[in-house]
């Protein structure tokens, strides 16, 4: 009797969050896979069953592929730098120095920023000819650059533009990090006479990844996410260069209206940041040091 | 003293890499087209032109009074809901909490934007197109908020739990006064997290919106982008400044929140 009645206790405090996590995250996404199997008509009413043909269709769609392939590329770009960029910002704003708060704000402050500020910023400073990134350019003698309408730079642009906004919370994690590391360490590694060079990559990094093993991964799925820099930068373009999967997604289903196509494209894009997310896991367990 | 002089040296240029952009934009949205055009540092006459002109293509105002109240409204309800439901994850012992707990964590593996298509299709069915309720219910909860909350309320003492059941204490009652208020910080980081995250969403109201009175700002800025790209830089820069200045004000005033916030939930947990 009284395990009934915490059990419709535990309910009723539950229940809220279960029933918006069950309409808006469960039901779609199982909601999705039954799209993507069907020939569905405008209000989302489902018309027959069509089995694979989205799915083939995407094999033989060159700009479903060639979505998959910046997108990727995109991951590339951004991953990486914004990792070795914000683990750096990190180990010199936690040295002891007077103002380092000051810095430490400054770091963090693109958590504050939305994309979509952020991106209309930099479109301005990418713009050909008033932009201050090519103004500056010029000072030195390096010839105009086509940043965002140039289908050989545009992808380099945004994922420049998607590092510059990501740097804030990376920089945030990899602090935390770094401040959980204990003191004493470094006093014994002084004591035996280890550099700083050595204390870095002996001690800091080291311990430190468990944490970069986490930023990794939140920064593949947000970069393999990203869709506000590319609505307002390039909107897909020049030719597709930037259309990242994301933005596939929406333009198949909100412009031209494809649900079952679209959906097929949102599994894809669910499996790859699962599978990735398991890999990473499984890879990252081994690998992590943990104290 | 070498060592300190190259670190405030690199210090100082990561900052001008980081920030100088958000400050010239500032700078550019006091200016005049021909300012602009001379690639000037400084406006020679500041004016506020930008902004008056940016407030007559788009209603500045309503959009900015719409992120607010449904940052404001998402980030009440993540408060109850995010707490209720992690407290009783963590005090309440019914059969099939564990369960209910992973499945819980396994929404975090499902990316909001792989579900777009089908929430468009419910929100339609409700008739919630182009209303607050489409921007607001479906983020009144995160399975991140949730977890936040039950990691903070694990540290929590028992034997005050337990001293509070000897007493009587119900569990609402023990929520009300003991578990909320004393968790006031991590309920801190939760709030500043759901406001600007709130405020800075932007695919969500993109679809889900087609009528200036429930647009959020971000999708104002868009418009701006749209109607104003490459012609009248400081109406866009004016936009973007009056976009950002919010959340920024509260990043900076609450970082330390979000960096206690932002660590117990993802590197201790």
């Amino acid at each position: 009797m009284r395990e009934m009645k915490l059990f419709g206790l535990g309910m009723l405090y539950l229940f809220p969050t279960f029933l918006i996590l069950g309409v808006f995250l469960f039901y779609p996404i199982l909601k999705t896979v039954q799209f993507s199997f069907s020939n569905v008509l405008d209000g989302g009413i489902v018309a027959g069953f069509v089995g694979l043909e989205h799915y083939l269709s995407l094999l033989s769609s060159p700009s479903f592929l060639n979505s998959l392939k910046v997108s990727f590329l995109f991951v590339l770009y951004t991953v990486p730098l914004t990792i070795i960029l914000s683990l750096f910002l990190a180990v010199i704003a936690n040295e002891k120095l007077k103002g380092n708060k000051i810095f430490q704000m400054i770091f963090s402050s693109q958590l504050g920023i939305s994309g979509a500020a952020s991106s209309a910023i930099l479109l301005f400073f990418f713009h050909p000819t008033l932009g201050t990134i090519n103004n500056v350019l010029g000072f030195i003698g390096v010839p105009r650059i086509e940043w965002l309408t140039s289908p050989d730079w545009a992808l380099f642009s945004v994922a420049l533009a998607t590092v510059w906004m990501g740097l804030s919370l990376n920089f945030i994690l990899f602090l935390g990090g770094l401040q959980n590391i204990s003191e004493d360490l470094y006093e014994s590694a002084l004591v035996d006479g280890a550099g700083y060079w050595n204390r870095l990559f002996k001690i800091t990094i080291p311990l430190l990844s468990p944490v970069l093993f986490f930023v990794t991964i939140i920064n593949f799925i947000n970069a393999f996410q990203s869709f506000g820099q590319v609505d307002i930068l390039t909107e897909g373009g020049p030719s597709e260069a930037t259309n990242l999967i994301v933005y596939s997604i929406y333009r198949e289903a909100f412009m031209y209206g494809n649900y079952g196509f679209a959906s097929a494209q949102a599994i894809v894009l669910f499996i790859i940041t699962l599978v990735v997310t398991l890999i990473q896991f499984k890879v990252g367990e081994r690998r992590v040091h943990y104290q | 003293m070498m060592k300190k002089i190259i670190l405030y040296i690199l210090l100082v240029i990561s900052a001008f890499f980081m920030f100088a952009p958000i400050l010239y934009a500032l700078s550019v949205s006091f200016m005049s087209a021909g300012d602009v055009n001379n690639a000037a540092l400084l406006p020679s006459e500041p004016t506020f032109q930008g902004y008056q002109e940016a407030s007559t293509r788009i209603p500045l105002v309503r959009f900015l009074f719409n992120s607010f109240l449904i940052a404001v409204s998402v980030m009440i309800g993540q408060i109850f809901l995010c707490s209720l439901a992690a407290f009783a994850f963590v005090f309440i012992p019914f059969k099939g909490r564990k369960v209910l707990f992973i499945l819980l964590l396994s929404t975090m593996l499902i990316p909001f934007e792989s579900t777009i298509v089908p929430n468009h299709v419910t929100i339609l069915n409700l008739g919630w197109l182009d209303t607050f309720q489409a921007l607001i219910v479906p983020t009144l909860v995160t399975p991140f908020g949730v977890f936040l909350l039950r990691q903070h309320f694990l540290t929590m003492p028992k034997e005050l739990w337990d001293a509070a059941q000897m007493d009587g204490c119900s569990y609402f009652r023990y929520y009300l006064s003991f578990a909320l208020p004393l968790s006031k910080t991590i309920l801190g980081a939760l709030s500043i997290f759901a406001f600007i995250s709130t405020w800075n969403s932007y695919l969500w109201p993109l679809i889900m919106t087609s009528n200036d009175n429930v647009r959020p700002i971000q999708i104002g800025l868009k418009m701006l982008v749209s109607s104003q790209a490459s012609t009248n830089w400081p109406i866009v820069m004016a936009g973007s400044i009056i976009a950002l200045l919010p959340t920024l004000l509260i990043l900076f005033f609450g970082l330390k929140y979000i960096r206690e916030g932002l660590l117990s939930g993802s590197v201790k947990g």
